[in-house]
């Protein structure tokens, strides 16, 4: 077990490394120069001095592992860079908005986790039942659906019967909880439907798999009731890879977070990043993917380790 | 010279005497029989891409010409699924739409599959540094969610065909270089790679004629899943502003157009195409799904 968390632990932060090294690759080395692109992109719409003026606030006059040097230094005190646009530090644009995503994803996956779980277990229980297809249109459709559309959908059906729209204005989630859930709740269904549909389908093929082994057998043969079968020994073993597959979900549910976010006007990350793609703020975009994949490696690391502990051909190893 | 062939070999003899066409033709029957539910998603998938190919042919209109009065105008007789904001035509709209969402969707997944098996199939074989510092790229590209490193990338380089097809290929190269790794890393134990080594065979040629075929079930089921991946993150791009040109018409970006503004007074502007981009993704997984049970029964359920 010690073994396994130094392994993953070791991994961690040479990733990590690399992470903000893409992140930095893709803004500054790709073709395309953010100065430009700020300026408006057509020649001739500005002149050199504005150029050199933008490029040296920007800081892309510099060698490039200078800006990247700065650009890791100040990370470790804390500075994310400021906006482009709004000339104000990134850090401050996230601290209201960073807690919005990471809400809205957390309510995704209990969620998901809390619809798919019984389904996918009945499902294998009751295979081929009625209530076995059922479910199994709910999951095609779920798997085939995209998350934008659904969410456009659920906009569409709450509108047109129930008059709802989003709202203008999302109630803080510490000082009024009630309203915040109620406004939050569709958008996090919208989010959480691909994910639930993946991990029912999960957990029914892990339990049919399951339900075949021989301790299962065994376990009948004993004369242990089914409910006690099922609850004790099935769905106990059955569990592991679908904690596991569906941790790394996350990173999807936090890509998801982002069109959702846009269609129900969550003032979320998701928001801030197409905002500031489309006006090519740079420095905002650059910290918040190297955020985000931050957010993703420490949530892989916790999964992995969590694996470990739950797996005990690892722990006792 | 053999006599008293047994009936089953002498029909496994005239089968394979039949022409490609008829054998291919043989297999899809077979396939059919075995998977309905694969057969169901690839004819889907065949009628999308007649559909798109033949649009200039089967569209009842200009999916560019701009008609006042038939601005936000409900579905009839003449415009069937009714006009968009500009007075656009719906049909003609989707039709032409499906040309660039499948377009993009087969050149992304072609080019970033094939250069993923590639780098797989290297980083297994050559193992040691090589396979470690592939690794760790993996690793770090695996942390940034597909539609979130798309968006950056979309930003830096500017919406264009071609450029979110790049995206896309940076997106899937690297699970593609995951998978075939751990396929690649079997294949390489096996006794006939020894043989062609044996046999003088420098690594290049091992690696392409011997380790890369042997993966090819694999690259074949990764094909067809990461399909329905790619028209998804396309269309979400595109919905977004930053993936097709909003003036060529596209799934993604008829939802953009008229999705959420006219939902109350025009929602087929919202439906028709969330519909075609549904029906092809769950074709392509109808397809995948069957794809990879025939192909590889050890990966069900991922």
């Amino acid at each position: 077990m010690t073994g396994y968390i130094l392994q993953r632990l070791a991994l961690f932060l040479p990733t990590l490394i690399l992470a903000s090294f893409l992140a930095f690759a893709v803004m500054r080395i790709l073709p395309g120069d953010p100065a430009i692109a700020m300026l408006g992109g057509a020649e001739g719409s500005f002149t050199q001095e504005d150029l050199d003026l933008v490029r040296e606030q920007l800081g892309t006059n510099r060698a490039l592992h200078v800006q990247y040097g700065t650009w890791i230094g100040d990370l470790f005190t804390g500075d994310l860079g400021d906006s482009f646009f709004l000339r104000v530090p990134v850090a401050e644009l996230m601290s209201d908005r960073f807690p919005v995503s990471t809400q809205l994803a957390v309510m995704a996956l209990l969620l998901s986790y809390v619809v798919a779980i019984p389904l996918g277990v009945l499902s294998a229980v009751k295979q081929d039942s009625m209530f076995d297809h059922a479910a199994k249109i709910f999951t095609i459709a779920g798997v085939a659906l995209p998350t934008f559309w659904v969410g456009i959908l659920m906009l569409f059906i709450l509108g047109f019967y129930f008059n709802w729209v989003p709202p203008l204005d999302y109630a803080n989630l510490w000082e009024n909880p009630l309203t915040n859930m109620t406004q939050m709740i569709f958008p996090a269904i919208a989010l959480g439907y691909f994910n639930t549909a993946f991990a029912a389908r999960l957990t029914r093929s892990t339990m049919l798999e399951v339900m075949h082994e021989d301790y299962i057998r065994t376990a009948r043969s004993k004369g242990l009731k089914e409910l006690a079968v099922i609850g004790r020994h099935a769905i106990k073993n059955a569990f592991l890879p679908v904690i596991t597959i569906v941790g790394f979900q996350l990173g999807r549910l936090f890509g998801g977070a982002v069109v959702i976010e846009a269609i129900f006007v969550v003032p979320g990350m998701g928001t801030l990043l197409v905002q500031s793609v489309l006006i090519r703020d740079y420095p905002v975009v650059q910290a918040i993917i190297l955020l985000i994949a931050l957010v993703v490696l420490v949530l892989n690391l916790v999964v992995d380790l969590l694996y470990g502990w739950l797996n005990p051909r690892i722990r006792y190893a | 010279m053999i006599r008293g062939l047994p009936q089953e070999t002498a029909d496994a003899r005239a089968a394979i005497r039949l022409p490609v066409y008829s054998r291919i033709l043989s297999g899809m029957i077979d396939f059919s029989r075995r998977k309905p539910l694969g057969a169901i998603g690839g004819a889907i998938l065949v009628i999308l891409v007649m559909i798109a190919v033949l649009s200039p042919l089967i569209s009842p209109h200009d999916p560019y010409e701009i008609r006042g009065e038939a601005i936000l105008a409900s579905p009839n007789s003449d415009q069937w699924l009714g006009g968009d904001s500009l007075g656009r035509d719906v049909l003609s709209r989707l039709f032409y739409g499906g040309r660039i969402s499948l377009y993009v969707g087969l050149v992304s997944i072609a080019i970033g599959i094939t250069a993923g098996s590639f780098l797989g199939a290297i980083s297994a074989y050559f193992g040691g540094k090589v396979d470690l510092i592939v690794q760790r790229f993996v690793d770090a590209f695996i942390a940034f969610p597909g539609i979130i490193l798309g968006l950056a990338i979309m930003a830096v380089l500017g919406s264009s065909v071609n450029n979110i097809i790049f995206a896309l290929v940076l997106v899937l190269a690297p699970s593609a270089i995951r998978t075939i790794r751990s396929q690649a890393l079997a294949v390489k134990e096996m006794d006939y790679v020894l043989a062609a080594r044996a046999l003088g065979a420098g690594d290049l040629r091992i690696v392409i004629r011997h380790i890369i075929p042997n993966c090819m079930a694999i690259f074949i089921i990764l094909f067809t899943l990461n399909l329905g991946y790619a028209i998804i993150v396309e269309a979400t791009l595109t919905f977004l502003g930053v993936g097709v040109p909003p003036d060529v018409p596209s799934w993604g970006g008829m939802l953009a157009e008229g999705g959420i503004a006219y939902l109350r007074d025009a929602p087929w502007l919202a439906i028709a195409p969330g519909i075609a981009l549904s029906l092809a993704v769950f074709g392509v997984n109808l397809l995948g799904d069957a794809l990879r049970d025939v192909l590889d029964p050890r990966l069900r359920g991922t």
